[in-house]
């Protein structure tokens, strides 16, 4: 076990560096460098050499990147060029809301998926078109058209839920959810549909090994085969499923905590674009891609719980 | 050259193949024309829109569909029809973009990867695997980041990103599509292989590159207007799809009518991508299999519940040839089959594959049932139980347990018997078992269900029966996986689960047939040592002839779904009395002495929906005649010269058999 984590890791690694070369590559894009950016068009060509030599932009490229890993493995992700404050403050305010969303989201679409996913598989008919359904109506609605509609509906109109706005659970776990509802829906009814789909193409699978049959003439009931057994051979698949949910939540945080006014690191991702801030979205995308990093390790964690021959491997 | 050029490639579903076939599904052809037309009106929005884009008309503000505005105005007065037509040139100009980058990218990739291999193949894989797992969203912002308004930078990338997943799809299609055999002959009969990847392999992967663009465009449609939405990649006041419902939303308090237009067209196009993506896979697919699936029903029950009043006593219940002699060993019967037929679902309706087995199963015994592949024995096996898979049903007979018909009973009553009156073992051992689940806590799992006792009673039983099955160490076995087993020990686990109810009759269906020889005879000295021990009655399922020798007492033969014969087993062998008994025994190996060619029984099985009423064994039999094609063979009585008993075969000419060779 403990050497799976450590592959996975190492295959991980050049994942991050990649991330923040890509990212780092095109901050040197940015017409009109950094220095150029904080001078202003009207500094004198003498103060903007000073500055490019305190900014360590007369170094090569390859140097800079090197200095700003080394910058990174201490904690140091720059300072923001729009509000000056160090990037990793920023981002760490914000990480909480961004993580409860997802978080969430991931966790509804995996039991609601996999009841409708069992459900589907052992009765058919009904239930199954309707997960198809589902799936269609998942795919085609694009997400922030989906977020603002249950925005429109759930809180403007019907006044169940807050429009906007962000409640942290320190201050009162009842509000917090209350407050996240409606955006947990947003994100996760495309994931739900997926992940339903899947339990219920592996639960089919399952269903027709040979172990099954043994259960069954060994007289040993249905409940205990579909949930005990079954599920539990079949969910391999589904949190393989699940990962790519949460994978895909997280890059949709973008629209949703736009809409929902969140302050999370998707809505600063938004922010950050339109203002051109490149180091706060180095920043964020070093903490998008440690946390896929992390989501996968998890599952070939989960992964090796669940199946008994890698484990003893 | 010629021999070589006749290896023609197979019937491949080819591009115009797919095509007509795609062509047949009304939704794909629907979504298609959908897109096209769309095309076309924001290609020519310049010529139909009846309001120019940006045309403000401030009397007419946020109304609803009237006859001068069809879609109704926005916050300014402008016309909502025109700007989403004036707004899709932006929209589906972005996704082709993003389709057109992803294709140049993946398409040589993947075929490179795939058709060259070799360190080629493995930089390609690594690339692909990073670039699918960096988070996607946010380069596409770090991009805009940079590059301001551009949208094309935006879409570009995306397209790069995406191209990831095509290439491997594009990649693993061309690996397939190179091993086939029609590809190694083009190369040796020395067609280039520029000209070998043109006709061969491009044709082939077509199909899987359709479904994924398309499917990518929905996605990228999405991103293109998400992004739009959130002002990235637009210069206002220009129209965008994405941009008309972020507008929207900010009017939800006043008036929600503008979210439906613009969100509209939005969803309708993913939609259209996507079915288009669905029709060409669903098309690809059905090209590969030549019949559709077979219909999967849920397992009916028989017509007659009748399990509310006992059947007949089962000496009252007649034999199979309605004049059957009581045999004294009737009294102490304990399953008897009358008149068993199961069928399942075929493309022309439903399928016989046993017809009319009937036999009894005496206290104590070792019954065998044997026969070749698809002769019927395993569906009876799994048939007394309600074990058959969806497709199969019982369509007649009875099987009667002391009073009771299983056959008649609901999936509820007869689960109750399973296990514990009747218990069964399978053929493969090692995927019988549960292989999430350690072997102990499986067997103890059913001995609990069978016994209320305690969880340490339960471990206690359990290696009871592991000792009972004559497993070394049981209690380290239970602490195993199933494929931590040895076939043998894996079987032995099965009996043992078996066992666990106390059961009075054991089915095995093909117990040993997976396992080594050398672990058979252990096995089935097993089965002896069971018999002895518990007096349950065995039924014995196989197609080898040595197992019957073996163990059994008496033994059923059939033969394309009938019982051909049953004998004690003795005289089964010693006196065959149906002609494919007898064939079977003059093929015995074992008896070949080394004169002239071993024999064979000429001719195959016919297969079920080819079964005549009439002999079925006629065209292979030597001692066949006319009378044989007549009508329907009866099972007759044949007087057992050792003693009272139930010999039976169906054949109208069993007093002229004679071997071939003396045995």
């Amino acid at each position: 076990m403990r050497s799976l984590i450590i592959r996975r890791l190492a295959v991980s690694l050049p994942l991050i560096v990649v991330v923040t070369v890509l990212t780092f590559v095109l901050e040197s894009l940015v017409p009109g460098n950094t220095a150029r950016a904080i001078i202003g068009a009207s500094g004198s060509p003498a103060a903007y050499q000073r500055l490019r030599v305190e900014l360590g932009l007369n170094n090569p490229l390859w140097y800079q990147y090197w200095q700003y890993l080394d910058q990174v493995l201490h904690g140091n992700l720059g300072t923001s060029v729009f509000t000056g404050e160090p990037v990793s403050t920023l981002l760490n305010q914000r990480l909480g809301v961004t993580l409860s969303l997802v978080l969430l989201a991931t966790a509804l679409c995996g039991v609601v998926g996999v009841l409708l996913g069992v459900v589907s598989a052992v009765r058919g008919g009904g239930v199954g078109r309707a997960v198809d359904v589902l799936s269609l109506v998942g795919l085609a609605l694009p997400g922030f058209w989906v977020a603002i509609i249950l925005a429109a509906v759930f809180a403007v109109t019907l006044r169940i839920f807050p429009a906007t706005g962000y409640v942290p659970p320190s201050d009162s776990v009842g509000r917090w959810l209350w407050a996240l509802t409606l955006p947990v829906i947003a994100l996760a009814l495309a994931g739900v549909a997926s992940v339903a789909k899947q339990t219920r193409d592996s639960m089919k699978d399952t269903l027709a090994r040979e172990y099954i049959r043994t259960l069954r003439a060994s007289g040993i009931g249905r409940r205990s085969i579909i949930w005990k057994h079954a599920l539990r051979n079949g969910a391999i698949p589904v949190v393989t499923v699940l990962g790519l949910v949460f994978v895909s939540a997280l890059s949709s945080t973008v629209f949703v905590e736009a809409v929902f006014v969140l302050p999370g690191l998707g809505s600063m991702a938004v922010t950050a674009t339109s203002q051109h801030d490149i180091p706060v979205i180095e920043g964020i995308a070093l903490y998008f891609t440690v946390l896929v990093v992390i989501v996968n390790v998890l599952l070939d964690i989960v992964y090796a719980m669940l199946n008994p021959k890698v484990r003893r491997a | 050259m010629s021999e070589i050029a006749a290896v023609a490639a197979p019937e491949l579903p080819s591009s115009s193949r797919l095509l007509r076939r795609a062509l047949r599904k009304p939704l794909g052809v629907i979504s298609a024309v959908y897109l096209v037309l769309l095309t076309l009106a924001c290609v020519l929005a310049p010529l139909i829109a009846p309001y120019a884009p940006l045309a403000e008309d401030l009397i007419h503000v946020q109304q609803g569909p009237t006859a001068a505005h069809l879609l109704g105005t926005d916050e300014l007065g402008r016309d909502v029809l025109s700007r989403l037509l004036y707004g899709g040139q932006l929209t589906l100009l972005g996704v082709v973009e993003c389709v057109a980058v992803l294709l140049i990218i993946s398409l040589p990739a993947g075929l490179a990867a795939g058709y060259l291999g070799g360190w080629v193949d493995r930089a390609i894989n690594v690339v692909v695997d990073l670039l699918l797992s960096v988070p996607g969203i946010i380069v596409v912002l770090a991009v805009l980041a940079v590059f301001g308004t551009s949208m094309t930078a935006a879409m570009v990338t995306f397209g790069v990103l995406g191209s990831a997943g095509v290439t491997r799809v594009v990649r693993s299609t061309v690996l397939s599509v190179r091993e086939e055999l029609y590809v190694a002959a083009a190369r040796v009969s020395g067609v280039s292989e520029p000209r070998i990847v043109l006709r061969h392999v491009l044709p082939r992967i077509a199909g899987p590159v359709i479904v994924q663009a398309s499917l990518f465009a929905a996605i990228a449609l999405a991103i293109q207007t998400g992004l739009a939405f959130l002002s990235l990649g637009v210069a206002p006041p220009a129209p965008s799809w994405g941009g008309m419902v972020g507008e929207a939303a900010n009017l939800i308090n006043q008036d929600g009518w503008l979210l439906v237009p613009s969100g509209g067209i939005i969803a309708l196009t993913i939609l259209a991508f996507g079915l288009i993506g669905d029709t060409v896979r669903d098309a690809t697919v059905e090209g590969w299999s030549a019949t559709a699936a077979p219909a999967v029903r849920k397992a009916r029950r028989p017509a007659a519940p009748a399990a509310a009043h006992p059947g007949p006593a089962l000496a009252d219940v007649p034999g199979p040839a309605g004049s059957w002699p009581a045999d004294p060993g009737s009294d102490d019967a304990v399953l008897a089959v009358r008149d068993l037929s199961v069928a399942f679902d075929g493309p022309g309706g439903p399928v016989t594959v046993v017809d009319g087995v009937s036999f009894t199963l005496r206290a104590g015994e070792v019954l065998g049932i044997v026969g070749e592949s698809g002769c019927g024995k395993s569906v009876t096996a799994l048939s007394l139980l309600q074990l058959l898979p969806p497709n199969g049903q019982i369509n007649g007979g009875r099987v009667l347990l002391g009073d009771q018909d299983l056959t008649a009973m609901t999936e509820r009553q007869i689960s109750g018997l399973r296990g514990k009156a009747v218990a069964m073992v399978f053929q493969d051992p090692t995927v019988s078992l549960d292989p999430s689940f350690l072997v102990g806590a499986q067997v103890a799992e059913v001995v609990r269900r069978h016994d209320k006792v305690s969880r340490a009673a339960a471990r206690r039983r359990v290696l009871e029966l592991f000792e009972q099955v004559r497993l070394p160490d049981p209690a380290a076995v239970a602490r195993r996986y199933p494929h931590e087993l040895s076939g043998g020990m894996a079987q032995r686990v099965c009996l043992a689960l078996a066992l666990a109810g106390r059961p009075s009759v054991l089915i095995a269906d093909e117990p040993t047939t997976a396992l080594d020889v050398t672990v058979q005879s252990g096995i089935l000295e097993l089965l002896r040592q069971l018999r002895e021990e518990t007096g349950m009655s065995i039924i014995l399922v196989t197609h080898d002839w040595g197992v019957i020798a073996d163990v059994c007492d008496r033994a059923l033969v059939m033969y394309a779904g009938q019982v051909v014969e049953q004998a004690p087993v003795g005289a089964l062998f010693r006196e065959p009395r149906h002609p494919y008994t007898l064939g079977l025994q003059e093929c015995n190996p074992q008896r070949w002495t080394a004169d002239g060619d071993l024999p064979v029984i000429p001719g195959t099985v016919l297969p079920p929906a080819q079964w005549p009423v009439s002999c079925r064994f006629r065209d292979r039999c030597r001692f066949a005649a006319s009378d044989c094609a007549l009508a329907a063979i009866p099972l007759e009585h044949v007087p057992h010269r050792h003693g009272p008993g139930d010999r039976e075969v169906r054949c109208i000419h069993w007093q002229e058999l004679t071997p071939a060779r003396s045995a």
